[in-house]
């Protein structure tokens, strides 16, 4: 892919805060990425990292209240999508940017038919004719594998089965073929055999349509066989970025490199026990000003609760890292905060 | 569907039967002579022809067939015979009054109108302003419309018919004198003014009414529209797109209507059996005020049959809800 080409998708300084009676919450703490076109970016973390209310915020999806966009800039196609105005924001949604959710069981309004729900963006966003929408949906889904099309438009989400339904909601999203497509865990409350039918669907469909991808995660093993790119969040903040085999292969961050770790060996001899990180992720009442991994990090120092790192290159072209040992390491002095 | 309803229509007979005998073992047990308010001149064996004219001596098991059999048969073929002018029934005897001497359908009939205008009519009022009160406090929560509809629900709730009834005749009867304080039944709507007339006269039991029916209502409908407005399908609708309008009154509206709906169809015979209090206030001659005072005259075939048409009202009801519940939830399948 090349690092040259402009981003379709760019983020900077986002800044999410859930204001609640027990105080703000930072759910999300100045992060910046991009997204450029054709490329399928993987964004992974443990729960609670940020990574889902990150791709929330940029289309405003969240309540607010609670929620609440503080600072920063969301550019696509030369606007601004934290500053235009609703019904701009909704031409958006679901026209040049898809959305998929982690629970197709739920993500599916019970009282209408599948046709229905498939219909709404056509015509809502393509001012197309019933017939034309009807039409167009007997494409979709047959472009996401549901045999019967015709048929199946007239059933409800109840009679679908979960993998059928992570397909109907892919074609809802790419239905009016989408330059960004957002996959929030997708496969992520679906089991394992459906789960790579759906991963093979959306590499298929990449392929075809040549969107972008965000790809939300956990699992790394579904990261290292479809993404470019990943970027690796921990408490709403961006730990490290990079390309999918520097990443995998030469992790800075001790927060990656233990992530990396947690994932158990098929090949090789057995391990006695399964690595984990130990305690939990901070509840992110007080905005960060010390680096948020360093109560569970094997290698904090004093800085480290002092100052909160900011994403600097490391030594291959388009990685970066948030950390005070890579200062150490080398002694180039972080530079540039935004790549 | 239609084997659903069959069914549903077969297993309700054994259920109004067994209704209808508990209601006339009831009655039969509670005390008082339906002769008791007759003069005490009458001589003791006039008194027990007239007894027997009743047939108040016979055993109960016997009556309670006679009035079966009257409700049953002889009253839908009088009803036959009035719809379509044959001579079915021809002068088979039909439940009668004990209190008004005539026929029990045909007081029945002659009451219906009015509670119909009364009690409907404010049902149907409170209905249609507690659908939207309740949709616009949820979508707006803790807003001051919010707020404002939490309060008049709180009023609706807790002050009774019989206070709240009296105060509007108060505000509006006596200090200001925009409206009657009693329902005149004599009145014959032929013109714009009379109608005018009938229109004024109902205001006051229909708004005592309605604010009841509201405040239960907008409060079950914003409760329903909040637990669904945070379902991932109203997120989905929005990530598709669609304006607020769609997604609230489309995609939240119709799956929030499911259980409001089961309430409303339930709440349905309440109309001709619930307003006895607010009848009574405005003097409105209605079903309940009819139920009240057969009750106090000892009119015992009069309050079986009111009891027992409310109970087919609330069976057939049953059944309505649960077939709308099959019409608006595609996940609920009768065969």
């Amino acid at each position: 892919m090349p690092d040259t080409a402009m981003p379709i998708l760019d983020v900077k300084g986002l800044e999410t805060v859930f204001r609640t009676r027990g105080g703000d919450v930072h759910a999300v703490n100045s992060v910046d990425f991009h997204l450029r076109p054709g490329e399928l970016l993987g964004v992974v973390g443990e729960s609670g990292s940020g990574k889902s209310v990150t791709m929330m915020s940029l289309l405003r999806l969240l309540p607010s209240p609670p929620a609440e966009m503080r600072n920063g800039t969301v550019m696509f196609d030369g606007q601004d999508l934290l500053k235009i105005s609703p019904e701009e924001l909704r031409q958006v949604r679901g026209s040049r940017i898809g959305f998929i959710f982690q629970d197709p069981m739920t993500s599916l309004n019970p009282v209408y038919t599948v046709g229905f729900q498939l219909a709404e963006p056509l015509r809502a966003h393509l001012g197309m004719s019933k017939a034309e929408a009807r039409a167009r949906s007997v494409e979709l889904l047959r472009l996401v594998g549901i045999p019967d099309p015709e048929q199946r438009l007239k059933d409800y989400p109840h009679q679908f089965s979960g993998g059928m339904r992570q397909r109907v909601m892919i074609a809802i999203a790419l239905a009016c073929d989408p330059k960004v497509l957002i996959a929030d865990e997708p496969t992520t409350a679906l089991d394992v055999t459906i789960q790579a039918q759906i991963i093979e669907l959306v590499k298929d469909l990449r392929q075809k349509l040549g969107m972008a991808i965000i790809w939300i995660t956990h699992d790394l093993g579904v990261i290292a066989g479809i993404a470019d790119r990943v970027m690796v969040m921990y408490a709403g903040q961006v730990v490290e970025e990079g390309p999918v085999n520097e990443i995998f292969r030469d992790p800075q961050h001790p927060y990656t490199q233990a992530l990396l770790k947690t994932v158990p060996a098929v090949r090789g001899p057995r391990a006695e026990k399964l690595q984990v990180i130990e305690g939990q992720p901070p509840i992110m009442h007080e905005a960060p000003d010390a680096c948020s991994f360093r109560n569970r990090c094997k290698f904090a120092f004093d800085r480290c609760a002092e100052e909160n790192p900011a994403l600097a290159p490391v030594h291959m072209p388009g990685h970066r890292a948030a950390c005070f040992l890579l200062d150490k390491a080398s002694t180039k002095e972080p530079e540039a905060v935004h790549g | 569907m239609l084997t659903f309803i069959i069914r549903r229509l077969l297993t309700a007979i054994p259920t109004l039967v067994l209704i209808s005998l508990i209601i006339f073992l009831l009655l039969d047990l509670a005390p008082g002579d339906p002769l008791a308010d007759q003069p005490l001149s009458i001589p003791p064996e006039v008194r027990q022809k007239m007894r027997d004219a009743l047939g108040l001596d016979s055993p109960a098991y016997i009556r309670y067939l006679l009035w079966a059999k009257q409700f049953f048969w002889v009253e839908p073929l009088y009803f036959i015979d009035w719809l379509v002018g044959t001579n079915f029934a021809d002068g088979m005897q039909r439940i009668v009054s004990w209190q008004f001497r005539a026929p029990v359908f045909d007081i029945i009939v002659q009451r219906v109108p009015q509670t119909l205008w009364v009690v409907g009519l404010a049902y149907l009022v409170g209905v249609m302003i507690a659908l939207p009160i309740g949709i616009i406090s949820a979508y707006k929560q803790y807003s001051w419309f919010d707020q404002v509809g939490t309060f008049v629900s709180m009023i609706g709730f807790s002050v009774p018919p019989f206070f709240s009834g009296v105060l509007m005749i108060v505000f509006f009867a006596i200090m200001l004198p925009w409206f009657p304080s009693i329902y005149d039944t004599t009145l014959v709507v032929n013109d714009f003014e009379s109608l005018g007339q009938q229109i004024r006269q109902m205001t006051l039991p229909v708004m005592v009414l309605a604010l009841q029916t509201t405040a239960q209502l907008s409060r079950f409908m914003r409760a329903s529209m909040l637990d669904n407005l945070n379902h991932d399908y109203v997120r989905t609708a929005r990530a598709k797109g669609m304006t607020e309008k769609v997604v609230v009154l489309v995609h939240v509206l119709r799956n929030s209507l499911i259980p409001v709906v089961t309430v409303i169809a339930l709440g349905i015979p309440s109309i001709f059996g619930g307003a006895i209090i607010t009848e009574q206030i405005f003097k409105v001659n209605g079903l309940g005020q009819l139920l009240i005072t057969a009750i106090y005259a000892n009119d015992l075939p009069m309050v079986q049959t009111l009891a027992f048409i409310f109970a087919v009202l609330i069976v057939a009801c049953n059944l309505i809800a649960d077939m709308l519940y099959g019409l608006l939830d595609p996940r609920i399948r009768y065969d």
